[in-house]
């Protein structure tokens, strides 16, 4: 038999301890194995046998973490990494090298934007950026050194639904995978291999912990992607690789070339790890995922319906209501919901934003989303205080705009924090 | 490496080293809807430890050309044309075949048919006959997808259905499922009648001409232990093993134990 989401977020990946029968995912706290003989080392180092050799490549504890998330991903597989910054630069450097190019969405997290648009070039690497919505431009950008098509399921700030199926379809028109960052509507939510998706990453830090205590990402392999169709395009899986064993990675492995790169080059070389008790503390939250999601969600739409109706509010950017530029094709993609993360904007402006954010007593004024607990920012006064209101507007944000991260607290309460927060605004 | 056989490309993956057709030859033949890449530790052990290791991809299947071969008479005789062509067994005389599942009746048909080639057989998840219900037939020949689900979910064992894998961070069910879809349509259907039309394999046992392996799982439900051991009777020279709590996708499931066993009755 095959097991559902929400028996597969509690088990999948870990069968009881077979030494001392512990329920829990024992955290194998170790950096190194020890071999039973001299032959099992050398099939450990020569993959003739599976197993673990040193923690900055597997490590059981991760394996359990990684086999999770690929099976609610319905993925072949994932690697746990140090970061979600760590999990994108690993399918980067997995896939291309200097002289490659990647077709971005422009809406992306100010993390992403920095490794592809500053960091990135100086290592050869360079990244076009197109408004996700518009899939001509998109196609538009695609060069024949183009090697990956990259967007957030959700955008930011403006939440833009990336529409998967059309945009796969053109990335593989060109023989080219599509990756995207999950992390603001994880499995729960939306399923990307399901819709097209080749790649799927994480910055596990948000939703699929939870707790906000550990930072950690997770890049998953579809399976689907046939690299020896691409015509060349990626000798890192199709071509011997002299540094591990002449191994061609595509015909090592028909349909996990992909993570075998990334893992015995990826993980053995840049060496972003992720570290195996975070792994266990993201375990334990992935385990209430999906009453999490639900309740964020359940809390989520309360705010934004009680925000839509508040005079003191000029706006609400959220794809389930009928005014956003996605909400059809939220409704398709998303039925489940359109996340916890939004923005709203303020009529009193700048000013306003700031009395907002202080009147607010459950919400925590911090750079994070994604928490069990409400999350709160104002552009206009932390990450984009040096900009003018003009230069706010081009980016898209507005001197008003209020980011929330809604969290599982009583919904009443958040409601009851908002409406200090709003009357404060309405005086500024 | 590609070998022409019988007008087409056919591949086979030799286990990270060049082959050689002086070295003892292990042959590594797949079941349904799979290909070479089921093999990739077990066969990477021998190529690495003094033997020439053919995996191949079955006519149709994963990188070899040509339309699925409809019997396993046909693919038996695949097999020996293979190994002419690469002059395997030609000077060692030493040719073992390892088959798994449609490819444990490949490797039978195949020793039966050519003794004087094959050393020795290996038969992973096996029963002989192979008979395929009238529902995964008739879902094979008008949804494939649901066909595929079926026998993803038959062939992993309860273990192997939550996971821990033993290959780091790979999820068992996915891997399995994506490798099944990768396959031309058709195939899947052409090799589960394969399988189902194959009616004198028992006759073939009991006249084997070489000694036999059979290694089974004990919560294989799609080639149940019990046929294993019915088949094993009929065998003259036979080597039983039980993979306690394995499923029919021994493989994955068990690899080191897989391995071992062949080790120790090839080696």
């Amino acid at each position: 038999m095959t097991y559902n989401f929400d028996t597969l977020a509690l088990h999948a990946g870990q069968v009881p301890d077979e030494c001392y029968g512990a329920r829990a995912t024992p955290i194998y706290l170790t950096t190194s194995y020890v071999f039973k003989d001299s032959d099992q080392a050398a099939a450990l180092f020569n993959m003739e046998r599976a197993g673990h050799v040193y923690s900055r490549i597997s490590n059981p504890t991760n394996a359990v973490l990684e086999e999770r998330i690929a099976a609610l991903e319905g993925g072949v597989g994932a690697i746990a990494t140090a970061s979600g910054q760590a999990a994108l630069h690993l399918a980067i450097a997995t896939l291309m090298g200097a002289g490659s190019h990647i077709v971005a969405s422009r809406s992306l997290y100010g993390g992403s934007h920095n490794l592809l648009d500053y960091t990135l070039p100086r290592f050869g690497i360079t990244t076009t950026f197109v408004d996700p919505r518009d899939l001509d431009a998109w196609r538009a950008a695609i060069r024949p050194e183009t090697r990956l098509l990259f967007g957030e399921t959700l955008g930011n700030p403006g939440l833009d639904v990336l529409n998967i199926p059309e945009v796969a379809a053109i990335a593989h028109q060109h023989g080219l995978p599509l990756m995207v960052d999950s992390t603001f509507t994880t499995p729960w939510l939306m399923r990307p291999f399901d819709h097209g998706a080749d790649l799927i990453f994480h910055s596990a830090t948000k939703f699929l912990g939870g707790h906000g205590v550990a930072i950690g990402g997770l890049l998953v392999d579809g399976g689907i992607f046939d690299w020896e169709a691409s015509g060349g395009k990626f000798p890192t899986l199709t071509e011997p690789y002299e540094g591990f064993h002449g191994m061609d990675f595509s015909e090592e492995s028909t349909i996990a070339a992909f993570l075998l790169r990334a893992r015995r080059e990826g993980l053995r070389d840049f060496g972003a790890c992720m570290s195996p008790m975070t792994a266990f503390q993201l375990l334990q939250g992935v385990e209430t995922l999906p009453l999490r999601m639900e309740r964020h969600i359940a809390n989520t739409r309360q705010a934004v319906a009680h925000l839509v109706k508040n005079d003191a509010v000029a706006g609400v950017g959220y794809p389930e209501l009928e005014n956003h530029p996605d909400h059809a094709l939220a409704q398709k993609l998303l039925p489940r919901g359109a996340g916890s993360v939004f923005s709203f904007t303020l009529k009193s402006g700048r000013a306003g934003g700031r009395k907002f954010i202080e009147a607010l007593r459950v919400f925590s004024h911090l750079a994070n989303v994604g928490d069990a607990k409400s999350l709160v920012i104002h552009p206009a006064s932390t990450t984009h205080f040096r900009m003018s209101d003009d230069a706010l507007l081009a980016s898209g944000i507005q001197p008003g705009t209020i980011r929330l991260s809604i969290g599982l607290e009583d919904a009443g309460d958040l409601i009851e924090d908002l409406n200090r927060g709003l009357a404060a605004a309405a005086k500024a | 490496m590609q070998i022409e056989v019988n007008g087409e490309t056919a591949y086979a993956y030799t286990g990270g080293k060049p082959f050689d057709a002086k070295l003892p030859c292990v042959v590594f033949i797949h079941g349904a809807q799979n290909d070479h890449s089921v093999w990739s530790l077990q066969s990477r052990w021998f190529a690495h430890h003094g033997y020439a290791v053919l995996a191949v991809d079955l006519p149709g299947h994963g990188r070899s050309a040509g339309c699925p071969l409809p019997s396993i008479e046909n693919l038996a005789d695949w097999i020996e044309l293979l190994l002419e062509k690469v002059g395997a067994g030609d000077t060692a005389s030493n040719v073992s075949l390892v088959g798994h599942s449609m490819g444990s009746l490949t490797a039978l048909e195949c020793a039966s048919r050519h003794p004087a080639r094959i050393t020795r057989i290996a038969l992973i998840g096996t029963a002989v006959p192979m008979p395929v219900s009238d529902a995964l037939l008739g879902a094979a020949k008008d949804k494939e997808a649901k066909a595929i689900g079926m026998i993803n979910t038959w062939s992993h064992s309860p273990r192997g259905t939550i996971g821990g894998n033993t290959v780091p961070g790979m999820w068992l069910l996915g891997a399995s499922r994506r490798l099944m879809e990768r396959q031309k349509p058709g195939v899947l259907h052409n090799d589960l009648a394969a399988c189902n039309a194959y009616s004198h394999g028992m006759d073939a046992a009991a006249a084997l001409p070489c000694p036999a392996l059979i290694v089974s799982g004990s919560r294989d439900m799609m080639t149940h232990p019990k046929a294993a051991a019915k088949l094993a009777a009929a065998i003259k020279e036979v080597r039983s093993v039980s993979l306690e709590g394995a499923g029919h996708a021994l493989m994955a499931e068990q690899p080191d134990a897989v391995l071992d066993a062949l080790r120790n009755f090839i080696v």
